[in-house]
């Protein structure tokens, strides 16, 4: 089969960089996020993901030690070390680094090379090496404040788990996590039955008025969720369901059905006619011919729109903004990332990128598990 | 109650009341109204489950209290009325069915078992029938009829809320730019679903490069959003789109900051996820031309284009046409990446993002914008129904 619509090699060389370069456009974005949510937060903001494994200059300050003023000469003179605050001691344990460049004001805080001696705005001299050992010389005694002294430093790679930690316990991820898997399942499950059934009466039973459904189910394929939405609210308000988890399951029940019966009726229409007329010739109901032969083929269609409606259910945003009170107590993941995470930690790169992957990590799994269901569901729902 | 035992019970009840339902129905029906063994339906009890038990339904939980309200004062006397109506006209029908259904006169011993037959597709499509009716298809008609009202829903106003809409500016915007995705995103994520698919098909590690590809999908569009942000951030130290401005020394832009263009850089999070689907399909359309059309080709001197446009593509026609409507109902649906990117500003409201700025507010411009939607679905929708037909004949 390789060598046959006229595969040349100059030809063939193209495809396979075509492919790679579209791979990785599809890919980079995705990486990118899951990188970067390994990365420790002020890193993200300092250098691209695509530099995580490579040392980033940071922006520090530290603040001269009075108490080991000395009078040289006439002048006063500080000497330390900047890496020796304590409060760095998290960036270097060891209490040592490597001083990029140095400043004496916040807006500059790289304005001078190591090596060189500055002229602050106060008059005092400061000379910063390369390995952190300062001095600062004044005419005047510095006081019982020292001046602030800013520098970058190269700090190495950091990968931490600090994101995922603070996405999970502090900002209420994993309460969301259990909502979602609350809200999917009953979601998943409730609809395959009914459809199932459905669909079997819609292929293989006889009754006026059947072509007539069929068309209704495939009308009804399309219509936009929007239009439900108020109407079914303003039901739900007034039988007493209100904005609950009961009514977002009915919801997405009623949703997922006509997908449900369409895809299930495809298949269940190709199954072979003849075991089906044996049966019924061996005096079996339509009840034990639908639980004993068609429930069992048909498994392939039933997983694969499960899968359809796991990933429809638990990555909607619409439904569950609608149908779900708004409060913390049961919003689900896309929800908490939507309107919460994105309104108040806007910037913190860090933690949506964290938040992102706990909602993504679950589609994912049943995603790169189950493909195979997922391409057969599509097929049967598409193509003709 | 916690709502995860309340997910859990609603599993149990669901379940089991739909196995339950489909179970006992069925039995009754073969047991007890149309026995098969016997030459005569069991009138004693057919009688008051066809006819009597819904009928005093309807009385009781619908005319009844309807009527009583009315007289109070309490409800208007047409409702009342419509009500009274409703309810004999379905009685009347449901005595006619049920008087043909259990005949007084003995009957041949098949009968039963044949009319057991004609009623039980209806018992299997009954929760469907009624899930779809209340979900689906009453929406449609209580969304025009709730758009036709002020916002308190008290006072109709006809067409006020599409007059107000079409006004101003921002829904026009919306529109403009509903349409834009609607041609673009389906024709950009086909075009490169078509490419991808055409290039791995032959490839080694063509089914590698498909599932990477196709894995898009399984993200939320919010998930989407997210991820695209970053690479669109402003910061050329987060974005790797002004990362590479920077590297060239370019200042840094804000893409979805750029009018009108932002809309581009927004749909291009859709066909970033639809181009699986597009690849998927079209690949499976793919494998399927026969391979002596191919051979025929090459024999007679095609070159690979060639191939790939007069006779490839001719073939698969069907299946493009069925992608691109496919992902054209999508488009129209999808409010969660401009909700998530911009909320709207910078000019790029959609039809669904613009609907969502009055849910909770104005449901009458709530309801107007989706019925607005659903117009513009309706020819994909008419042409999904002529082909399901075609195909059925």
């Amino acid at each position: 089969m390789d060598n046959i619509a006229g595969q040349k090699s100059g030809l063939s060389i193209v495809v396979n960089i075509t492919v790679v370069v579209l791979v990785l456009l599809w890919l980079l974005p995705t990486i990118g996020l899951f990188v970067s949510s390994f990365r420790d937060r002020d890193q993200i903001s300092n250098s691209g993901w695509w530099q995580a494994p490579m040392a980033v200059d940071l922006n520090f300050r530290t603040r001269a030690d009075t108490d080991d003023e000395r009078e040289v000469n006439g002048s006063f003179v500080i000497e330390g070390n900047v890496f020796a605050d304590p409060a760095l001691a998290s960036r270097f344990p060891d209490a040592t680094g490597r001083v990029a460049a140095f400043g004496g004001r916040a807006v500059a805080p790289g304005e001078f090379t190591v090596g060189t001696t500055a002229e602050l705005r106060s008059g005092a001299l400061l000379t910063v090496m390369e390995d952190g050992s300062f001095r600062l010389e004044a005419d005047e005694s510095f006081g019982a404040r020292g001046p602030l002294i800013y520098f970058e430093a190269r700090t190495p790679p950091q990968f931490t788990l600090a994101n995922y930690n603070t996405v999970l316990r502090a900002d209420g991820m994993d309460r969301a996590f259990i909502n979602t898997l609350t809200v999917t399942i009953p979601a998943t499950v409730i609809p395959i039955l009914i459809a199932a059934f459905a669909a079997y009466a819609l292929a293989w039973m006889d009754f006026p008025g059947r072509g007539l459904l069929i068309a209704a189910v495939v009308g009804l394929l399309v219509v936009p969720l929007q239009l439900a939405l108020v109407p079914l609210l303003s039901l739900h308000t007034s039988i007493g369901i209100g904005q609950s988890f009961l009514g977002i399951w009915l919801a997405h029940t009623g949703f997922g059905l006509p997908l449900a019966i369409y895809l299930l009726r495809n298949y269940m229409v190709g199954l072979p006619r003849d075991i089906i007329e044996s049966a019924k010739v061996d005096g079996a109901t339509d009840f034990q011919i639908f639980v004993r032969i068609i429930l069992p083929l048909s498994f392939p269609a039933l997983a694969s729109f499960a899968i359809f409606q796991f990933l429809w259910t638990w990555n909607d945003l619409l439904v569950a903004k609608v149908f779900l009170p708004s409060g913390a107590a049961s919003q689900v993941m896309t929800v908490k990332i939507a309107d919460d995470l994105l309104g108040s930690r806007g910037g913190d790169w860090g933690i949506l990128a964290g938040a992102a992957f706990v909602s993504l990590a679950v589609p994912l799994v049943v995603f790169f598990t189950m493909q195979r269901f997922l391409v057969r569901g599509l097929l049967a729902g598409s193509v003709k | 109650m916690h709502p995860v035992i309340q997910g859990v019970l609603t599993i149990v009840i669901g379940v089991g009341g739909c196995v339950g339902y489909f179970y006992f129905s069925n039995m009754i029906l073969d047991k007890v109204i149309f026995p098969a063994r016997e030459t005569r339906p069991n009138r004693t009890i057919g009688l008051p489950v066809v006819f009597g038990l819904p009928t005093l339904a309807l009385v009781l939980g619908y005319a009844g209290p309807l009527v009583l309200q009315a007289l109070a004062g309490e409800a208007s006397m047409i409702s009342a009325v419509f009500a009274v109506a409703v309810t004999a006209m379905l009685a009347y029908y449901l005595l006619k069915f049920a008087l043909w259904a259990f005949p007084v006169d003995t009957v041949s011993p098949g009968d039963n078992i044949n009319r057991a037959n004609k009623v039980r597709p209806w018992l299997f499509l009954f929760p469907a029938m009624f899930a779809l009716g209340l979900y689906l298809a009453y929406p449609v008609v209580g969304s025009f009829w709730r758009s036709l009202f002020d916002r308190s829903g008290a006072n109709f106003i006809g067409f006020g809320n599409y007059m107000d809409l079409f006004a101003g500016s921002s829904f026009r915007t919306a529109v403009f730019n509903n349409l834009m995705w609607v041609l673009v995103v389906p024709a950009m994520a086909t075009f490169f679903g078509l490419l991808v698919a055409q290039l791995t098909d032959r490839l080694k590690w063509g089914n590698i490069a498909k599932s990477l590809i196709f894995m898009p999908m399984a993200i939320s569009f919010v998930g989407a959003s997210l991820i695209w942000k970053f690479v669109y951030s402003a910061n050329p130290d987060i974005g790797i789109i002004n990362a590479t401005r920077d590297f060239f020394g370019m200042a840094p832009v804000d893409p979805v900051q750029i009018p009108f263009w932002n809309n581009f850089f927004l749909m291009f999070i859709l066909v970033w996820i639809q181009t699986g689907f597009a690849m998927v399909i079209l690949s499976a359309a793919l494998r399927g031309i026969p391979e002596e059309t191919i051979e025929a080709a090459i024999i007679d001197g095609a070159n690979p284009f060639q191939v790939f446009f007069s006779i490839k593509v001719p073939q698969i026609m069907g299946t493009i046409v069925v992608v691109w409507t496919t992902i054209t109902i999508l488009v129209l649906k999808v409010f969660d990446i401009v909700y998530t990117m911009t909320g709207g500003n910078f000019g790029t409201h959609i039809l669904p993002s613009y609907m969502m700025t009055y849910m909770f507010r104005d449901d009458g411009r709530a309801t107007a914008v989706a019925f607005v939607i659903m117009i513009l679905v309706l020819p994909v929708m008419i042409w999904n129904i002529r082909q399901a037909n075609k195909e059925m004949r």
